[in-house]
């Protein structure tokens, strides 16, 4: 600890810090769209918030879909399928840790879309899914 | 400097977290979690104390996370690594969970199957409980490693 150090530029400080104990960037309110903007400039077309929506809620030949553990709006506390413990709401709006770190949401989509569609989610169904989500507000 | 304190207590908590052990009477002992088990495992369940199963167990179901009770729990590699050396140090080692419990589940264990024989079949599939791997529908400080008969309450 320096007791001189200036207070002149906290928010940088902060970040720096943030970024030195590995911590995630939950203070980053633009992360979502940044997310979005690089699932969308991979898919190289626009997201559609309605085809994430019935992405999410529908099942793709696995015994499971995103809702089933998420609710179909995902607004609220969900439910694990197997072990039934409570899930915190998926939609940003609703949670800001959601999609606050590219690499967490990286390991869910990886996994989750493995359970429910049994391979990779594609990054155009990855823009789907969040443009959706970013939709849903209080 | 609130973040800078904060940040020595993260540092000094995952350095303190594979040290001392707690006496617990009724669990022999019980060990404080590593944060990043806390915080991998416990999205999807309780953070399962480590003395629950043997090294054996642990073992494998680290090598197994892709295909981990019908989910997808894989983590990148050194993750999976940091877990495993911290459950296999931290594993049951008493008589009781030296056996590996078929599948490796915690539930089909001697002494799970033991300990729970008083509750009836039906609270089991009560909504709120679901599973018998769901240890805080009953447990309430199980998420604190705390299993003491004095903090289950059965939900209704």
């Amino acid at each position: 600890m320096h007791p001189n150090t200036p207070y002149r530029f906290p928010l940088l400080s902060c970040a720096a810090l943030a970024l030195a104990c590995g911590l995630p960037a939950a203070a980053q309110g633009a992360a979502p769209a940044e997310l979005l903007a690089g699932y969308t400039a991979e898919a190289g077309a626009p997201a559609s918030p309605e085809r994430g929506r019935q992405f999410f809620t529908t099942r793709h030949g696995h015994e499971w879909s995103c809702s089933s553990c998420h609710g179909d709006l995902p607004t609220q506390t969900g439910k694990h399928a197997a072990t039934g413990k409570p899930i915190r709401p998926l939609a940003p709006a609703f949670n800001p840790e959601r999609f606050s770190d590219a690499a967490k949401s990286e390991k869910w989509f990886r996994r989750n879309c493995n359970d429910v569609v049994g391979r990779a989610c594609t990054p155009a169904e990855k823009a789907d899914v969040l443009s959706w989500l970013m939709t849903l507000k209080p | 400097m609130p973040f800078r304190l904060r940040c020595f207590i993260l540092f000094a908590a995952s350095m303190g977290a594979a040290g001392a052990a707690l006496a617990d009477g009724h669990h022999g002992t019980r060990v404080p979690l590593l944060p990043a088990y806390q915080q991998e495992c416990s999205s999807c369940h309780v953070a399962y104390p480590p003395g629950m199963l043997p090294a054996a167990s642990w073992q494998r179901l680290m090598h197994n996370l892709p295909r981990h009770f019908g989910t997808d729990a894989s983590l990148d590699a050194a993750t999976v690594q940091q877990l495993s050396a911290w459950l296999t140090a931290n594993a049951g080692s008493e008589r009781r969970v030296s056996e590996a419990p078929p599948q490796d589940r915690i539930t089909r264990s001697a002494w799970f199957v033991r300990k729970h024989d008083e509750v009836p079949a039906a609270v089991w599939k009560r909504a709120a409980v679901k599973s018998p791997s769901n240890c805080a529908a009953c447990h309430t400080r199980a998420d604190q490693g705390d299993f003491d008969e004095d903090y289950v309450r059965i939900p209704r």
